[in-house]
């Protein structure tokens, strides 16, 4: 056969060299899980190769420099006009280059989609716990790698040199200049002097096509070989424990599939950049400092920045003949400082308060981990309405309402919105627990009525399958505190006698694990509606801290 | 490093492998995969699902031939439904086919539609992005009804470990790197020691001065700007000289820049100023006993024309936009609002302080100039502004 024949030639040419074969073989069998959002994570390595693809033919073209030109290329508009040669480059691939809007259209593309997929492998990441012991490292990665992408999209996007670029770039400059002791020199240094001076695109070019791409590379790498090392997690289900992992081999299955992925995730950038135009530079006009357009929008994943210049108040102090721009650094580092500096550090705080050292790779179903999931959905709300507020300008516009509104609206739900949203999402977790508990202990509704000798009527139930069932009772609840297992008088272990600090973290735990406890399943056999009292959720409290099911009206589900 | 020792950690001492709950361990319960009680079985290792006869007919078969080292076939040759797959087959192809007649699409459209005008590049455009993204999306639909419905469905199961390495390669490694420190004498000799670490510390401190020359030191260049005594106001766009005259309708609102400077990037970033035409009575004026500067217009004025910096005291954007009912000055980046008749103090947003104003008056000519330079630093706050 052909198969063979290549194997002995190639293989066997390969093999003799590299002591391949037992490596590789392993390699091939190697078992991926599968989930729909795991594809997250592709979506974000192909717009990188898109990326660095589509990058790459741009630069062939593009002429990182300031040197003002006139322009007579093919945009009829904008003949005679002097502008930099960054922007009349690249008025020149988008109307000289055959592909040359194409391809920029797809770049630009790609990095949103980079960017978003980024956002939502995190999100997916998060709320699934996958983050937890032995991932904490490849998670930090990701954060860096979201942080560098923000970095090199923000960079990539100025290097046109229009006029909504130059906006960015302005503001970039007032707010690195906001810095306390340091700022002004930051500035001058980034843009070698005053504003815009005559450097800077030919800074960022290199920082854009070299060092942060070279960064990304090397961490997407590290990234793939410690996944690749630690396995991929896998959601619960049948068969799926913390000691295996279930799905299809890398060969052919995943191959063939990332495959046909990496061919989607381009099919769909390519119909993009070619139907759904973005960034068109050449109706912003070449840069000048004396020019903004009304409504001008950064990309998506700065508008949270941008929505926090926004909300934040006119504060600033004057001290010793210095100043404080609050109004300015505050909202630049602060929020998203919290988000991805809260982030990282997570995965650490969630160990401390619970305790649990274990190994996870099992995923939670978000319901499962209802402090985590709330505190998740905070931070999205709190996230969200600064990028709501980043266009409010827009929403003021579209919705009609008045502009000051929108920034009032914003800055009192910059601070109601994550605390109702960690209340709202963490009562609506237990009340999914109660459901799954509901569904374990009674089975599903048949919708056959029985009548029973003595007369009552009941509905009969069967017990969920045993797919279901294994999704259902999949719970990684932390170890039990010690402190809190300990009766009165007894002496607590160390870490806990830490007075202040250990009553905190008995106070964390309680809210960290709240959970409803999972009931015996019935196995087996057709069952009538089980009259439930209150000792189910009596039985629950032993494995659960006081307190934290007390807290409930537990026996409502019995009333059903 | 060491999970199981960490002080201060209680509850997590003990948490081997050991501690799993019992019913993530307790997979076999289902009759998956036996975990770990019997790692010698060839045939429980992997589940193999969706492939009814063959695969469970070649199982036994290799159960039976034992002495044969090479293990049973974990995934099936052929899908479980011949029918469908023939079917699909074609649907594969097919896709394949017309993703092929795509592709020659886009190489004849390169060839064939020019660009060099505005239509041009749109048609371009479309006709390379259309092919291109068709040809991906067929390509990517063949590929994903291939592994879908030609390869026959299989569900494997791997067996995971603790990342921890078992105590005795710990040991061994333990003992493999303090040999190793040994022999390279680096404790036992803390002479060679320190001077190698101190003389490392120029080394890691010289990238710092080589960025030294990245740029100037900011100096006193933020609080000036172009403007001095005498310098016409130039119109922005035109780049003639207005006089007072010419600029008379009430409301309206041009940009400037000093004379000589209006091509300048750098010195127009801070220069640049906004002149607006008031009906009299509408400035509010300041007088001499007024407590409050800056809140007020300076009467440094001509026939009610008034001229703030354009550039933002928030974060440097060009304060670009007017609301002549209101006389409200809005930056379209963050918000901040001006008021023009009381010396463009800030009435919302994010800016601290109003836009500074320019004084200025008329030449011999009749041209509006300036009479001097704004008395503070235009455009965003710094460290160094007093």
């Amino acid at each position: 056969m052909s198969v063979e024949r290549a194997l002995e030639g190639v293989g066997g040419w390969l093999d003799d060299r590299f002591h391949g074969a037992r490596g590789a073989r392993v390699l091939l069998r190697k078992v991926f899980p599968d989930h729909w959002t795991f594809l997250l994570g592709e979506i974000i390595l192909y717009s990188f190769v898109i990326l660095l693809l589509t990058g790459t033919f741009l630069t062939l073209w593009f002429q990182p420099s300031m040197t003002q030109v006139v322009y007579h290329g093919a945009y009829v508009p904008l003949r005679g006009v002097h502008m930099s040669e960054a922007y009349a480059s690249t008025l020149n691939i988008s109307f000289d280059v055959r592909g040359g809007l194409l391809m920029r259209q797809i770049h630009h593309w790609a990095a949103d989609l980079f960017m978003a997929g980024i956002f939502a492998h995190m999100i997916r990441i998060f709320f699934t716990g996958a983050y937890r012991k032995p991932r904490e490292i490849n998670y930090l990665i990701g954060i860096t790698l979201l942080t560098l992408g923000l970095v090199e999209g923000l960079f990539g996007y100025s290097l046109p040199d229009d006029l909504l670029s130059g906006a960015g770039l302005r503001i970039l400059q007032g707010v690195m200049q906001s810095i306390p002791l340091v700022g002004t020199y930051l500035a001058f240094f980034l843009f070698g002097g005053q504003f815009p001076g005559h450097l800077i695109v030919p800074r960022l070019y290199i920082l854009h096509v070299l060092l942060i791409p070279g960064l990304i590379l090397a961490l997407v790498t590290a990234h793939l070989f410690i996944m690749f090392l630690q396995k991929h997690t896998q959601m619960p289900g049948k068969g799926r424990t913390n000691e295996n992992v279930v799905g299809a081999p890398m060969y052919p299955y995943f191959m063939a599939k990332t495959g046909a992925f990496f061919f989607f995730t381009f099919a769909v950038l390519a119909l993009a950049g070619t139907f759904a135009q973005i960034n068109p530079i050449w109706l912003y006009g070449p840069f000048n400092p004396v020019a903004m357009s009304a409504g001008s929008q950064p990309d998506f994943y700065m508008g949270a920045l941008e929505g926090a210049l926004r909300v934040m108040p006119a504060w600033q102090w004057v001290v010793f003949g210095h100043t404080f721009a609050f109004n300015v650094f505050i909202p630049a580092l602060l929020p998203l400082g919290i988000v991805f500096g809260g982030a990282a550090f997570w995965p650490f705080i969630e160990q401390w308060i619970t305790g649990d050292r274990r190994e996870h790779h099992v995923n939670d179903r978000p319901r499962n981990a209802p402090a985590r999931t709330a505190l998740g959905i905070a931070v999205i709300t709190f996230y969200g309405i600064l990028w709501a507020e980043g266009a409010n300008d827009l929403i003021a516009v579209h919705l009609d309402v008045p502009l000051y509104w929108t920034t009032w609206v914003a800055r009192i739900a910059i601070f109601v919105g994550p605390v109702l949203a960690y209340f709202i999402t963490k009562r609506v977790c237990l009340a999914l627990q109660r459901k799954d508990a509901h569904l374990l202990a009674h089975g599903m509704e048949t919708g056959i009525i029985r009548q029973l000798p003595v007369g009552e009527f009941i509905e009969e139930t069967r017990p969920v399958d045993e797919e279901a069932m294994a999704v259902l009772v999949a719970r990684s609840e932390p170890p039990p505190l010690r402190a809190l297992e300990a009766g009165e008088g007894e002496v607590p272990p160390p870490g806990m006698r830490g007075g202040a600090l250990g009553k905190m973290r008995e106070r964390l735990y309680t809210a960290v694990t709240e959970s409803i406890p999972v009931p015996e399943p019935h196995l087996d056999g057709p069952y009538g509606h089980a009259i439930e009292t209150n000792g189910h959720n009596g039985h629950g409290q032993e494995s659960l801290p006081a307190g934290s099911a007390g807290t409930e009206p537990g026996g409502s589900e019995g009333q059903h | 490093m060491s999970d199981t020792n960490s002080p201060g950690m209680p509850g997590a001492g003990d948490s081997g492998e050991d501690s799993w709950p019992e019913y993530l361990t307790s997979g076999e319960a289902h009759g998956a995969t036996p975990s770990g009680g019997d790692p010698e079985g060839r045939r429980p290792r992997h589940r193999v699902i969706g492939t009814p006869p063959p695969a469970a007919a070649r199982t036994l078969l290799s159960e039976e031939e034992a002495e044969g080292p090479p293990a049973a076939r974990e995934l099936p040759a052929e899908p479980s439904d011949p029918a469908s797959a023939k079917r699909a087959e074609r649907i594969v192809a097919a896709c394949f086919l017309l993703a092929m007649v795509a592709g020659f699409g886009f190489l004849v459209a390169y060839a064939i539609v020019g660009v060099g005008t505005i239509s041009g590049a749109l048609h371009s455009n479309l006709w390379l992005g259309g092919c291109l993204g068709v040809m991906l999306l067929l390509l990517a639909s063949g590929a994903t009804i291939w592994v879908r419905r030609l390869m026959p469905e299989v569900e494997l199961t791997e067996q995971r470990h603790l990342m921890r390495s078992d105590d005795k390669d710990r040991e061994a490694f333990k003992e493999t790197f303090e040999e190793g420190a040994d022999a390279s004498q680096f404790v036992k000799r803390p002479l060679v020691r320190r001077t190698l670490l101190a003389a490392t510390v120029p080394l890691a401190v010289a990238p710092l001065f080589l960025l030294r020359d990245l740029g100037p030191l900011p100096g006193t260049s933020l609080d000036h700007t172009a403007w001095r005594k005498g310098l016409r106001l130039l119109v922005y766009g035109t780049g003639r000289p207005i006089t007072a005259a010419e600029f008379n309708s009430p409301g309206s609102i041009i940009s400037v820049g000093p004379e000589g400077y209006l091509d300048n990037d750098d010195e127009m970033a801070k220069a640049a100023v906004t002149l607006i035409k008031f009906r009299p009575g509408q400035l509010q004026f300041t007088t001499a006993n007024h407590a409050v500067p800056n809140k007020v217009v300076q009467n440094w004025t001509v026939n009610d024309i008034v001229a703030y910096s354009k550039i933002c005291t928030h974060v440097g954007c060009p304060a670009a936009l007017y609301e002549q009912t209101t006389h409200h000055i809005l930056c379209p980046c963050h918000q901040s609002t001006f008021d023009a008749t009381q010396g463009a103090r800030v009435i919302f947003g994010p800016a601290t302080r109003p836009l500074p104003q320019l004084p200025i008056g008329v030449d011999s000519q009749g041209y509006l100039i300036a009479l001097g330079d704004f008395q503070e630093p235009v455009g965003p706050s710094f460290w160094e502004r007093s």
